[in-house]
């Protein structure tokens, strides 16, 4: 399913910092078209900021940031979301008092192709039947598991080519995390590469291909998921202290 | 789930909450000393509602035990209960609130009678002692209280106990004599265009306010005319929205053609005031719908407001007077109004751009901050060799229209420029709401960082907000600059940028008919910072009355006086949703927060 060839979305050497604090170092890694890939991590070992990086929230201080082989480093986040990169933030973060359907306009909102817009839409709708029986409804009247779905595809209305996801299980009831991974698994079937930050290691990697594991801005594992799943260190050094979330 | 609401439904709301009665009764008892004490009664006893029986003075303290008790007997029925039966007890606890609003007035007066703090009270005086006790002894002045305190708070109380369709009757008739009584110049200018001075002369008194049998006709009128139109409307109002859609909007596209026209030759049938009350109002509405575009829109709480509506007023100043010290191009104003324009707006490019970088309270002080050193820039003896310092630049000249003149003396060219101005402001407000910007802004209201990610370019976007604001502020500035013919820097204080902001949050944020009623009702009634309203006698209460309308707002209608439309109907969606999940007819398959 990979294409070795170009990498969709590329971090070269990139190295961060927030202030004077530095936060990424050295930081290397590519998704290629149609990849499940996740980022693991404890707390504050930078996930969220690699995440940033790569869509243009945050600028590194030396590196490279690539996208579909061209050199993004310096250039906006509306940039990047015009050409296929977009993200679904942590704790979903819809526009709580804008209806589903506005939200959903606005994960178009750099497109003018108003009938691929409308293809879109539907296409949402057959993947979430439950948004189109809200799609008026103010979207923070919705319930967590609801949000979950308007957040994905507000974010699927870009029409995206990698989806980036900040912690999609976080603050969901652990019956929904099952059911949001399935969710997430749809999404990539349909040839949208994928990549997710996440705590939930062992969940994560049970649907992922690869993972990178990140300790205070290093990667220091990069590997297959079957084998990060197995590796004793990944086990000591982060599921030991982070348990299953 | 059903057996569990079908049970509720026999569980009766508890009966008469007494001790919040007694709170009641206490919060009655300090708003009437402290509306005594502001000066109200004193203050406003010269404007007569119905001549010679009842004066604002004694209304300002009147409506405390009827309003409050009708407050505070008013119940919450929680889902699944019945309300219960009203009875006397219901009586009682008005009639307690009634007595207590009573109360602190005579504990006032006893006090004011034996003690003198009149030091730091100035209205602690004799002849607030004598209004309150209707110029009679103590005794007599406090019984009368007791008296009405406790009438009208069992009459509040009623309000509950009445059968509901009277109580809305009595509530058209009480607010009708006061409308007609408060819109008094108004309604004397427009029948005067009409030539019906017979009928304001019947109906008001020579020197201000109703007849008792002026006060009786409109009471009846009050009374007979929903009962004679009210059904009737309201099946018109069916028929149309049973239309189908394409008809409907050709209806309305009528009634909107037709209130414009209405609206286009309403300034000749009226007089002076009243064209300069709603030209005033008009400047306001202006400016609140530019403030609409920035607060209510792009949620960028600009407190600083006023800095365009100067820039414009004295640009539009400097380009046309003769007067200017020292640039004097005497352009004429349309000419000068593209200069304004492009002017302001990059003005509020400038002011925008580090301000932008900012978000929340930090965002608001600053703004803050702008608006008062544009203003002090134009006091400045530093550039008072082109904006005059504090003397200002006079001799603007009116606005040439070909046929005549558009200038202060004639407020009816006044209000017919600021009514084209209006229209086109609403248009671009309405179309930019509905537009891709303004989804954007409302992107950016709701969360900037999502929005960013979104792909929506939050710099650009807000300072096109910011530049959007500043220019409908220069229309209100240069039409403000030709009306009044002189210009000065008082004319830009902070106040201003206040009241625009209270005038955008009473009518409803975020909303274009919601910013007009709450400049009809704020500017209008009350007045603007200088712009004397239908109710000149409250300036001095204004800025009082403005705070407590604003607190209010706030706790119980934050949606503003004109709600927005889609929000109402998600309002009422929720609603719905509720039922059906309480009923067991939705599962939402998830028990965790519903955020």
């Amino acid at each position: 399913m990979n294409n070795p060839a170009v990498p969709l979305l590329e971090l070269r050497d990139v190295n961060t910092h927030y202030g004077a604090v530095h936060i990424l170092k050295d930081v290397d890694l590519a998704i290629y078209p149609g990849e499940l890939v996740c980022l693991l991590g404890g707390n504050a070992s930078g996930k969220s900021t690699t995440l940033k990086t790569l869509l243009g929230m945050v600028t590194p201080t030396t590196g490279e940031v690539v996208l579909d082989g061209e050199v993004v480093t310096h250039q906006s986040t509306s940039y990047r979301v015009e050409r296929g990169a977009t993200m679904v933030p942590e704790n979903r973060r819809l526009f709580k008092r804008l209806s589903v359907r506005e939200n959903l306009e606005l994960g178009a909102y750099l497109r003018t192709d108003r009938d691929g817009i409308a293809n879109d839409l539907e296409r949402i709708f057959e993947l979430f039947p439950r948004v189109k029986e809200r799609i008026n409804q103010k979207s923070g009247t919705l319930s967590g598991g609801e949000q979950q779905m308007v957040a994905m595809g507000r974010a699927l209305m870009s029409n995206p080519r990698v989806l980036l996801m900040d912690e999609p299980s976080m603050g969901l009831a652990p019956a929904l995390v099952q059911a949001n991974f399935e969710l997430i698994q749809q999404i990539h079937e349909e040839g949208v590469a994928i990549f997710m930050v996440e705590q939930n290691a062992n969940m994560a990697l049970s649907i992922a291909d690869r993972g990178w594991v990140l300790q205070t801005g290093r990667v220091v594992l990069d590997d297959s998921a079957e084998a990060l799943l197995a590796n004793p260190d990944l086990r000591a050094s982060y599921l030991g202290e982070a348990g299953q979330g | 789930m059903t057996a569990t609401s079908e049970n509720l439904s026999m569980v009766e709301t508890p009966g008469v909450a007494w001790r919040k009665q007694i709170r009641f009764a206490l919060i009655g008892a300090l708003s009437s000393a402290f509306i005594a004490l502001a000066g109200m009664p004193v203050g406003l006893d010269g404007r007569s509602i119905i001549q010679p029986v009842l004066s604002m003075g004694f209304l300002s303290l009147l409506w405390v035990p009827f309003v409050l008790a009708t407050i505070a007997g008013s119940e919450v029925v929680l889902e699944g209960m019945t309300a219960r039966t009203r009875d006397s007890k219901d009586l009682l606890a008005g009639g307690i609130v009634g007595l207590g609003s009573a109360g602190g007035l005579v504990l006032l007066m006893v006090l004011i009678q034996n003690f003198n703090l009149r030091d730091p009270l100035v209205n602690w005086s004799p002849q607030l002692l004598n209004l309150l006790s209707f110029n009679r002894s103590l005794a007599v002045g406090g019984l009368l209280w007791v008296l009405l305190g406790l009438i009208l708070g069992v009459f509040g109380g009623a309000m509950h106990v009445l059968p509901k369709k009277l109580c809305s009757r009595i509530r058209t008739v009480v607010l009708s004599v006061f409308a007609v009584s408060v819109l008094e110049t108004f309604l004397t200018d427009l029948l005067e265009g009409f030539r019906l001075e017979v009928l304001t002369d019947f109906v008001y008194y020579k020197r201000g306010g109703l007849e008792v049998g002026g006060a009786l006709l409109v009471a009846a009128l009050a009374l007979l005319i929903p009962l004679l139109v009210g059904t009737r409307i309201r099946d018109v109002k069916k028929q149309v929205v049973d239309l189908p859609a394409e008809e409907r909007k050709r209806v309305n596209l009528i009634l909107l053609a037709v209130s414009a026209a209405l609206l286009l030759v309403l300034p000749f049938f009226l007089g002076k005031i009243a064209n300069e009350l709603l030209a005033n109002v008009g400047l306001f509405v202006l400016l609140a719908l530019g403030l609409n575009v920035v607060v209510g829109l792009a949620g960028i709480l600009d407190l600083g407001y006023v800095a365009f509506f100067a820039v414009g007023g004295y640009t539009t100043a400097v380009l046309t007077s003769p007067n200017s010290p020292g640039f004097s191009p005497e352009l004429p104003w349309p000419i000068a109004l593209i200069v304004v324009v492009v002017l302001t707006g990059i003005v509020g490019l400038f002011i925008g751009a580090p301000v932008i970088r900012m978000r929340g309270d930090y965002l608001a002080i600053v703004t803050l901050g702008f608006g008062e050193i544009i203003r002090l820039l134009f006091l400045s003896d530093w550039l008072s060799g082109w904006f005059g310092g504090a003397q200002g630049i006079t001799n603007i000249p009116g606005v040439d229209v070909g046929i005549g003149t558009v200038k202060g003396t004639d407020p009816r060219s006044v209000f017919l420029l600021v009514l084209v101005f209006c229209a086109i402001a609403i248009y671009v407000s309405w179309r930019l709401e509905n537009s891709r910007l303004g989804r954007a802004w409302m992107a950016i209201r709701e969360d900037e960082d999502v929005a960013e990610a979104m792909g929506v370019n939050t710099t650009n976007t807000k300072l096109m907000a910011f530049v959007v604001g500043a220019v409908l502020a220069s229309f209100s500035g240069a039409i403000f600059s030709a009306k009044v013919g002189s210009i000065f820097p008082t004319s830009f204080l902070m106040l201003v940028s206040i009241i625009i902001l209270v005038v955008v949050i009473v009518g409803g944020m975020g909303n274009i008919a919601g910013v007009i009623v709450g400049a009809l009702v704020l500017i209008g009634v009350l007045g603007g910072p200088k712009q004397p309203g239908l109710l000149q006698e409250f300036s001095q209460f204004k800025l009082l009355i403005y705070g407590a309308l604003l607190v209010w707002m706030m706790l119980k209608r934050p949606e503003g006086l004109v709600p927005n439309v889609r929000r109402t109907r998600e309002l009422h969606q929720d609603e719905f949703l509720q039922d059906a999940w309480l009923k067991g007819e939705i599962d939402t398959g998830d028990q965790e927060e519903l955020s």
